[in-house]
């Protein structure tokens, strides 16, 4: 058997991996890249470097600009018709691949089960694509009829210079629906996160205000950042549902254009994902006076948590105690199966490297059945995700982050909510936080390795020394990992499980979690570093 | 609504709505993947390589590592050489591979990147003595599909390492795209004709590896260069497909070459060509080749497998004939299966593929003695015009990969998976197709197919045969 590492007095200080990871790349690198990996203190609350440019010819699983933007963010809505102009690979590769999980209602206008593209050819690089993604839209539109169109631009697109902007505002014109471009093009950013932000900037100036719908609900709120992915959406509609909260939008996650289209109609934004969407929330307190707060709903306590939270903002006892009957009930079923579980997995450890806040948050379902997470890191993220909003003012803005447009928003004078503005002061007196997220690494133990965009070769390090019980990543890990006798649980498509958010996804996780960590297959493969813990060949990263 | 005049004539629609054909950096990635000790290195940027990685693995289940010369908008500027060092330099330092393949992108096509005298310059580069093989091929995704980038890799690779030597005891064979398990099958037959022979690619085990003791950064298994040195000493070359030339010398007008049609050309090794074997008829003609150039008889073990799946054709043709099929996928694929489906007593009434070679229908034709003047072949085609067609056609069942389900589901009818992708079954990377043996298999899961269908149709719902 593997000796297991250690942990009851506390996790051990992993400098000396990390020396050894570091003592493979040549000086330049080395200074740079441990920047990127920190020892964590949560007392001390350390700097870690995110957000910056991978090497070249290092494998790293990040995305690009447009996977961010329309895979992402636009992806999951179903009553618009995302049309990607480019080449064929870009729309064939983000169709349906992220497991977003949509229910329209009967007769409901449902496109996210279609990729669309211009499928660009030689001609089109040699003299221009607009024409043919101008008969694109008009024929999306002739077929669908559909309520609003998003053009995508890819990176060849952006480089000949066809502007899908002035087609957007052309064919708005001629077809009389909402059609606007997104300048995503791939080698935009650092990651996807560039995505992200280009994509917020697109919906808040082009969807969100659309519509000033009366008020159907006593408690109006939007989640932002929650993508329905294996279904999450669903089991947390179900518990606003129930609590009579109206959740007039999500972003984006099993949502319609038409709906953002109102959600500036909302009381309080909802953040899930802080990575991905909080520029929506921020441009809408700036422009309608929406506060928004940090929640998750990934793991049963924290989904108690995020309940109470919005039952305080409304102040109303009818709401409080509906939302303490629903935890109070949901919160039996997840115990009883928590701690059959619990018996279990108590004692293993986990690393996750997942998104912008996935890393973060499915800490506490695993902390919830007696999982220690011993290192994770983001792919994306910036270095508030890690350390807290507080760190904003310090981060440096380089010049991939001032390659993507910060929009300028003026106070709306018709819609501004003074109320929630009162309403907000009021309650920050009483120690109520909105606009703040305090990042991964304070809720870390001490001395768990933080890492921002991962590689393999720290990855394999990283499993010889941890032996972890189970790695969360995504598929571009997940054989690799499991070719080194680990599991390996996708966060970002969930495999073909979910949901894992609210009390019901926290049971679903708890029993995955059961099955992968109590397994006899690993038992029978002998790992790597059973039988040897050099890792063959040597290693060296030049920049 | 004023549409483009050239549009029209092509294709009825504008829009490529689900695409049944992918892009052709991913063909080329697959390919060097079956050259040991080979990494891909895709020139543009990052998310070319992470989409491409993620298809893959979830086809293949399997590591798959794909670098990227990371281009950001100031390299679209100042172009992608210093960033292409760097990778070349970095993947050779965490891999010590034997060679590196550089697919071009749409990105750096666009910019007009010259990646050969890149490679050039960064291989005459003193710094960088300890750079493996190099070589390139251009992969626009805006010119054909995954399959152009997978023939212009093997095509590629062939010119960048077959040298002048005399002729040997030896042959080629180029597979195409098929399944690793197809490829170890094929294996199997040449070991038992006593061919030696070089196979390229051949990505039977770098893409279907087992349990490791050890991670291997670079799986086991490929075609050694030393072998890819030695292709033009083989006294015949096999190639599987009849979809396998690459246009050289620009759209209009230049010469179509393939692998084998230029080591034909090139070095005199005679190109024996024929369509993907699946089916009796199709075997029969592989067979056949095998037993010329290696002058032996067909083995026994063969002939029997033949007479096995000629049992089974009689057993299980009642459950199958007349029955309507729809295929799709990439040309060779399609034609292959029709081939098969047609000798079977298959009515396949739509033959569909994402890629435009315009011969497709003409080769249905000429392979396909039954149906194929009936099989409506429809190329350039996508997902939603095989959706629209089966409202009229109603077939019984579909084959072809995953990206068919949702259509089988519209018309609730059996998919049976084949090809690439398969992201929604596991095993994807083991479904044999090719010999009387893979024919034998996939001929079982079309009769099963359709007696499940059958079953699970049917208020009774027991079965005995």
């Amino acid at each position: 058997m593997v000796k297991k590492l250690d942990i009851t007095q506390g996790l051990p200080d992993p400098s000396k991996v990390m020396d050894e990871i570091m003592a493979k790349y040549p000086t330049k690198i080395a200074k740079k890249r441990q920047k990127s990996l920190v020892v964590n203190d949560p007392a001390e609350g350390k700097e870690i470097q995110a957000n910056v440019r991978t090497i070249p010819g290092i494998i790293t699983q990040r995305g690009c600009t447009y996977a961010g933007c329309k895979g992402v963010v636009l992806g999951p809505t179903r009553d618009i018709i995302n049309l990607v102009h480019g080449p064929i690979g870009c729309s064939f590769y983000a169709w349906l691949t992220r497991r977003n999980q949509t229910r329209p209602a009967e007769g409901e206008d449902n496109f996210i089960t279609y990729s669309f593209s211009t499928d660009i050819q030689d001609s089109n690089i040699v003299f221009g694509g607009e024409a043919k993604l101008k008969d694109a839209v008009r024929e999306a539109f002739e077929i669908f009829k559909p309520k609003a169109i998003g053009i995508f631009s890819t990176c060849p697109v952006g480089l000949i210079g066809d502007d899908v902007h002035s087609v957007s505002r052309e064919m708005k014109e001629e077809l009389g629906i909402n059609i606007f471009g997104f300048s995503c093009e791939g080698y935009r950013g650092v990651s996807q996160s560039a995505g992200h932000h280009i994509a917020n900037n697109g919906v808040f100036k082009n969807v969100i205000g659309n519509n000033n719908r009366e008020r159907i609900g006593k408690y109006q709120i939007n989640l932002l950042g929650e993508y329905n992915i294996g279904g999450d959406a669903f089991e947390l509609e179900r518990l606003f549902d129930e609590a009579g909260i109206t959740l007039l939008s999500t972003f984006s996650g099993n949502s319609t254009i038409e709906s953002m289209e109102y959600s500036h109609m909302a009381d309080l934004n909802l953040i899930m994902c802080h990575r991905s969407i909080n520029y929506i929330a921020e441009m809408m307190e700036e422009k309608y006076g929406i506060p928004w707060v940090k929640v998750s709903f990934i793991g049963a306590e924290g989904s108690a948590k995020a309940l109470r939270k919005v039952a305080e903002y409304f102040d109303d006892a009818e709401l409080s105690a509906k939302v303490e009957e629903i935890i109070e009930r949901e919160m039996k079923k997840v115990e009883t199966v928590r701690e059959a579980v619990k018996a279990k997995t108590e004692g293993k450890l986990a690393m996750m490297f997942v998104g912008g806040s996935r890393a973060h948050h499915y800490q506490d379902l695993f902390t919830e059945i007696g999982v220690t997470t011993v290192s994770a890191g983001y792919e994306f993220a910036h270095r508030d995700d890690y350390e807290g909003r507080d760190v904003i003012p310090s981060i440096k803005i380089d010049a991939d982050t001032r390659n993507i447009e910060d929009l300028t928003v003026e106070k709306d004078l018709e819609l501004y909510r003074e109320d929630l503005a009162v309403k907000k002061e009021k309650l920050l007196k009483n120690g109520y936080e909105f606009s703040n997220y305090d990042g991964m690494m304070p809720e870390m133990k001490k001395n768990s390795l933080v890492i921002d965009d991962i590689n393999h070769w720290e990855t394999e390090k990283l499993i010889e020394y941890y032996k972890p019980d189970i790695f969360c990543a995504g598929i571009k890990e997940k054989y690799v990992v499991q070719k080194s006798g680990v599991p390996l649980k996708q966060l970002h498509s969930y495999d073909y499980g979910g949901p894992y958010a609210g009390f019901e996804g926290a049971i679903n996780f708890y029993l995955e979690m059961e099955r992968m960590l109590c397994t006899r297959i690993w038992k029978m493969v002998t790992t790597p570093w059973k039988t040897d813990p050099e890792i063959v060949g040597s290693f060296a990263i030049n920049e | 609504m004023e549409k483009i005049p050239t549009l029209s004539y092509i294709r009825p629609f504008v829009s490529t709505r689900n695409a049944c054909k992918l892009c052709s950096p991913l063909g080329a990635c697959i390919a060097i993947k079956g050259i040991e000790g080979c990494v891909p290195v895709i020139h543009g940027s990052q998310g070319c390589a992470t989409y491409i990685r993620r298809y893959m693995i979830s086809h293949y289940k399997e590591p798959v590592d794909i670098a990227s010369s990371n281009f950001s908008e100031e390299t679209t500027i100042f172009g992608g050489e210093a960033n292409l060092k760097i990778a070349l330099t970095n993947v050779t330092n965490q891999y010590q591979p034997k060679a590196i393949g550089v697919a071009t992108t749409c990105l750096s096509e666009t910019i007009g990147e010259d990646v050969a005298s890149q490679l050039s310059h960064i291989r005459n580069d003193n710094t960088n003595s300890n750079l493996p093989s190099l070589f390139t091929v251009s992969t626009p995704s805006y010119q054909g599909t995954h399959m152009d980038g997978f023939h212009a890799t093997v095509l590629e690779v062939v010119k960048n390492f077959a040298k002048k030597l005399p002729s040997a005891d030896k042959i080629n064979l180029f597979p195409g795209f098929v399944s690793p398990a197809d490829i170890r099958h094929l294996k199997e037959i040449l070991i038992d004709f006593d061919l030696t022979t070089t196979i390229l690619p051949d990505y039977s085990d770098t893409l279907d590896n087992p349990v490791w003791d050890q991670y291997y950064r670079v799986p086991k298994g490929g075609t050694p260069i030393s072998e890819l040195e030695k292709m033009g000493e083989a006294y015949a070359s096999i190639e599987l497909g009849v979809f396998t030339a690459v246009k050289q010398g620009g759209q209009n007008g230049g010469t179509e070459v393939s692998g084998a049609s230029w080591l034909e050309s090139e070095h005199s090794v005679k190109n024996h060509q024929c369509i993907l074997p699946i089916g009796m008829n199709s075997n029969d003609t592989l067979f056949d080749i095998l037993s010329k150039i290696s002058g032996k008889d067909i083995p026994v073990k063969y002939k029997i497998q033949r007479g096995r799946l000629l049992d089974s054709y009689a057993d299980g043709h009642k459950y199958i004939f007349g029955k309507k099929a729809v295929v799709y996928g990439e040309e060779d694929l399609v034609l292959g299966l029709c081939s098969f489906l047609d000798e079977i007593g298959v009515e396949v009434v739509l033959a569909a593929s994402g890629a435009n070679s315009g011969k497709l229908q003409k080769e249905i034709i000429k392979h396909c003695p039954e149906h194929g003047k009936t099989i409506k072949v429809i190329s350039d085609s996508d997902f939603e015009q095989i959706n629209e067609a089966c409202n009229t056609i109603k077939p019984d069942f579909l084959i072809g990969n995953s990206k068919g389900n949702y259509i089988a589901g519209n018309f609730n009818i059996p998919l049976i998976r084949v090809g690439f992708p398969i992201h929604d079954r596991i095993g994807g990377q083991r479904i044999t197709l090719l010999g009387y043996q893979g024919t034998q298999e996939l001929f079982d899961k079309v009769v099963n197919a359709m007696i499940e269908y059958k079953q699970n149709n049917s208020p009774i719902g027991y079965k005995y045969m």
